[in-house]
C-alpha cells in the first residue's frame, strides 16, 4: 500500500497487466511520445503522462504510437481483439469518439451478439472526460450515458485512485469491449492504493457512505462532491449514503434500490448532458420498482441542456457542486417534510 | 515569383498580417505564463506565410476551415484581433461571448468558419462552403487548413475525394510544422510524399518551403485562380515549424535540442520578408518598423482591453444552443 495518485495507479495497472500477459498491448496518439523525432522518446506519454514509462519497458512493439486516425486505430483495436490481442486503445479525449463511433458502436460492441455468440472482443478504449479544466465544448463532455446506452459495451467511470486502479485491472481482463473514462480534473488526486494487482468487479456499487435518510448516487467526479456534501450535511443533522454505481453498464440496480428502500429518499448527480442520461435512467428504475418506498419526489443534479462552455463563470456554473447537491439535498428533506405537513 | 507581381500596399498589408499573427502569439506565450489565460492555447508562430499567403487571395465571401492553431487563419482572414483577444480570455464581448475560447474562435461574416478542436473537423465543413459557393454560383471558393496530423484523419482523406468528384472549389492547404503532437510528420505521413497522396486522389498538387512568404503567395495564386476558374480542388503543401510547444506548457523535449533557435536565426519568415523588400528596395525598414510599432501598440491595447472586459453571466449559460426551442 502506498499513496498514488489517479495517474499513476492506472499506470501500474497498465504496468501489471501487461507483464503478466503479453497479449496486452497500448494504442493512441502520443501514448509514448516522439516517434520519429530526432529528440526525446516517451516525452509524453499520452496527452497527460498515464502511460509514461511504458514505452521503455515493453518496447514500441507493445506501446503502439498511431497517427491521428481514430477510425482506424480504434477499429483495429477491436479487430486485433477478436483475434487474439488484448489491446487497450486510448482515445485521447472521449469528445473524439465522433471520430470514430462506428467501430465502437457498429462494430466491437455488436460482435458477439450478431455472430451469434462466436466472437470475443476483449478491448478496452479508454479516454479523458469531464469538465472543469476550461477546454471548451469539444474536449470536456461526460459521455458514458452514449456508450450505456448501446447493448454489448460495458462502461466505467472510476471515482479515485484506488477506483481506477482496480476497475483498469478488470477491464483488461474482461473479455468483453469497456469504455474505461478518466476524469481529467482527477489525474492528480492521492489515496492509498495496494501495490499489487486486484481488479474490482464490474456491477457492484460501492457505497462510500451509508445513511439514513436520503441516498445520493453519483458517478466518476461527483462521488467526490456527494462525498464531500454527506460530510457536511452529516452536521446539519442530514444523514446521506453515497452510492457510486462504478460501472454504468452493467449497473448495479439492487444496491441503489436496496439503499432507497431503506432512505425512502433519492438525489443523483451526474456530469453528464440531462437528456436521455443516468440520473434519468435511474429515476425510472427507482420509479418503476421502489416508488412505495418514496417519500419525495427524486431529484436530479445535472448541468443544463448545453454544450460545455469556456468562459471561467460559465463552466463553473455548468458543473454540478457539492453546493448544488448540498442544496438538492435540502430541497428533498424539505420536500418530505412540507408534503408530511400537508 | 519576382516581388514587383506585389504592390507596395499588398506588401505592406501582407508584412502587416504577419507581424499581427506574430506578436499576438509571442504576447500570448508571455501571458499565458502568467495564469491568467484559461484552457489550451496552441500558437501559430513561426507558421505566418500560410494563413496570410494563401488568405490574402481570398474576400470575405471565401470561406476557410481553420485548425485548433487557428488564431493565425483569424487574422489572415480579417477577425478583428480586440475581439479575438477577448474570447481567449473568456470575456462577454469576446467574438465567440466567453463561450468559445481559443480553439474555437469563428466569425462567419468574416468568411472564418471557426478554429476547431477536432483535429480533421475542418476540411468537411470546406467542403460545404465550396459546395454552397458551387451551387449559388458566387464564383467563391473555399480553403481547408490542416496540419501534417490532421493529413491522417479519414475525414480530410474523405473530403478530398468527395471535393475531387464533385469538382468543389476547395483548396487544399497542408500546414506541416514537422511535428502532430510529439509525433513526426516523418513518420506519420506514410508514403512520405505529400504531395503524391493528394495526386492519388486527382487533385494537382505542390510543395513550397514555408519560410518564404513569396513562395506560398505565389502558390496560393495560382491554385486560386485556378479554382475560380473551374479546376476544382488543389492542394498546397507547406513546410515549415512551429516555434512552441504543441500547446502552451508544453515542453517539447521530444525536439532536438536547439531546433527551433536555428529556425528562428536562420529561417524566420518576417526577417527573410524583411530582408527580401528592403535589399529589393521596395519598401524601407523605416516603414517595416513602423508596422513593428503599431502592431505592438494594437496587441497592449488587445491585452489590456481583454483583461478589463467583463465576464459571461450565468445567465448566458443557457443562450445560444438553438435558436427556438
Ligand atoms: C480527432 C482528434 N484527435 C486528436 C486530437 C488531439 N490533438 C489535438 S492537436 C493534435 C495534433 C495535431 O497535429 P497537426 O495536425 O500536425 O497540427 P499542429 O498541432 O501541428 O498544428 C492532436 C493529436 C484532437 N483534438 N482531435
Ligand atoms: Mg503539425
Amino acid at each position: 500500500m502506498s499513496v498514488k495518485s489517479f495517474r499513476e495507479a492506472l499506470n501500474e495497472a497498465f504496468r501489471q497487466e501487461m507483464r503478466r500477459d503479453p497479449a496486452v498491448v497500448l494504442l493512441g496518439e502520443d501514448i509514448s511520445g516522439g516517434m520519429g523525432s530526432g529528440g526525446e522518446q516517451d516525452a509524453w506519454g499520452g496527452v497527460l503522462g498515464t502511460t509514461k514509462g511504458l514505452m521503455p519497458e515493453f518496447g514500441r512493439e507493445r506501446v503502439l504510437d498511431t497517427p491521428i486516425s481514430e477510425s482506424a486505430f480504434i477499429g483495429a483495436a477491436a479487430g486485433a481483439a477478436a483475434t487474439g490481442l488484448r489491446p487497450v486503445a486510448q482515445l485521447m479525449f472521449v469528445d473524439f469518439f465522433g471520430v470514430c463511433g462506428d467501430q465502437i458502436v457498429n462494430q466491437m460492441a455488436k460482435f458477439r451478439y450478431m455472430f451469434g455468440g462466436n466472437a470475443t472482443t476483449p478491448v478496452v478504449v479508454r479516454a479523458l472526460c469531464g469538465a472543469g479544466l476550461r477546454a471548451a465544448s469539444q474536449h470536456s463532455q461526460m459521455l458514458y450515458p452514449v456508450f450505456t446506452h448501446f447493448p454489448g459495451l460495458k462502461v466505467v467511470i472510476p471515482s479515485s485512485p484506488y477506483e481506477a486502479k482496480g476497475l483498469m485491472i478488470q477491464a483488461i481482463r474482461d473479455d468483453d469491449p469497456v469504455i474505461f473514462l478518466e476524469h481529467k480534473a482527477m489525474l492528480d488526486d492521492t489515496e492509498e492504493v495496494p501495490d499489487e494487482a486486484y481488479a474490482i468487479p464490474f456491477g457492484e456499487a460501492r457505497t462510500w457512505r451509508d445513511g439514513e435518510d436520503i441516498t445520493v448516487v453519483a458517478f466518476g467526479r461527483m462521488v467526490q462532491f456527494a462525498r464531500q456534501s454527506a460530510e457536511k450535511l452529516a452536521g446539519e443533522g442530514i444523514s446521506c449514503a453515497v452510492v457510486d454505481p462504478r460501472t454504468t453498464s452493467p449497473l448495479d440496480t439492487e444496491t441503489i434500490l436496496n439503499s432507497v428502500r431503506k432512505t425512502g429518499r433519492l438525489v443523483i448527480v451526474d456530469e453528464a448532458y440531462p437528456r436521455c442520461g443516468m440520473a434519468a435512467d435511474i429515476s425510472s428504475i427507482v420509479a418503476e420498482q421502489a416508488f412505495d418506498a418514496l417519500k419525495a419526489p427524486v431529484l436530479k443534479v445535472t448541468p443544463p441542456h448545453t454544450p460545455v462552455p469556456f468562459s471561467a463563470p460559465l463552466e463553473d456554473a455548468y458543473v454540478p457542486s457539492p453546493a448544488k447537491v448540498e442544496a438538492a439535498v435540502r430541497h428533498v428533506m424539505q420536500a418530505d417534510r412540507l408534503a408530511g405537513a400537508a | 515569383m519576382t516581388l514587383m507581381k506585389l504592390t507596395k500596399s499588398q506588401l505592406l498589408q501582407a508584412y502587416r498580417r504577419m507581424q499581427t499573427i506574430r506578436m499576438f502569439e509571442e504576447r500570448l506565450h508571455k501571458e499565458f505564463a502568467t495564469g491568467e489565460i484559461p484552457g489550451f492555447v496552441h500558437l501559430y508562430a513561426g507558421e505566418e506565410t500560410a494563413a496570410v499567403g494563401v488568405c490574402e487571395h481570398l474576400t470575405d465571401a471565401d470561406h476557410i476551415g481553420s485548425t485548433h492553431r487557428g488564431h493565425g487563419h483569424c487574422i489572415a482572414k480579417g477577425c478583428d484581433v480586440m475581439a479575438m483577444m477577448k474570447e481567449i480570455y473568456g470575456k462577454r464581448d469576446g467574438l465567440c461571448a466567453g463561450k468559445g475560447g481559443s480553439m474555437h474562435i469563428a466569425d462567419l461574416s468574416k468568411g472564418m468558419l471557426g478554429a476547431n478542436g477536432i483535429v480533421g473537423g475542418g476540411p468537411p465543413l470546406a467542403c460545404g462552403a465550396a459546395l454552397t459557393a458551387k451551387t449559388n454560383k458566387t464564383n467563391g471558393l473555399a480553403v481547408a487548413f490542416f496540419g501534417d496530423g490532421g493529413f491522417n484523419q479519414g475525414t480530410t482523406l474523405e473530403s478530398m475525394n468527395f471535393a475531387r468528384v464533385h469538382d468543389l472549389p476547395v483548396l487544399f492547404v497542408l500546414e506541416d510544422n514537422g511535428y502532430a503532437e510529439t509525433t513526426s510528420s516523418d513518420w506519420s505521413i506514410g508514403g512520405g510524399d505529400p504531395v503524391r497522396r493528394a495526386e492519388g486522389f486527382g487533385i494537382p498538387g505542390i510543395r513550397v518551403d514555408g519560410h518564404d512568404f513569396f513562395a506560398v503567395y505565389a502558390a496560393a495564386k495560382e491554385a486560386v485562380e485556378a479554382i475560380r476558374s473551374g479546376s476544382g480542388p488543389q492542394f498546397i503543401h507547406i513546410e515549415f515549424t512551429r516555434y512552441y510547444g504543441h500547446f502552451e506548457g508544453d515542453a517539447m523535449t521530444y525536439r532536438p535540442p536547439g531546433e527551433v533557435k536555428e529556425e528562428r536565426a536562420f529561417l524566420d519568415c518576417l526577417k527573410f520578408f524583411r530582408a527580401r523588400v528592403t535589399q529589393g528596395g521596395i519598401l524601407t525598414g523605416e516603414q517595416l518598423d513602423e508596422i513593428d510599432d503599431e502592431v505592438e501598440a494594437l496587441i497592449s491595447t488587445a491585452v489590456a482591453g481583454a483583461k478589463a472586459a467583463p465576464l459571461p453571466v450565468e445567465a448566458d449559460l443557457t443562450t445560444n444552443v438553438y435558436l427556438n426551442y
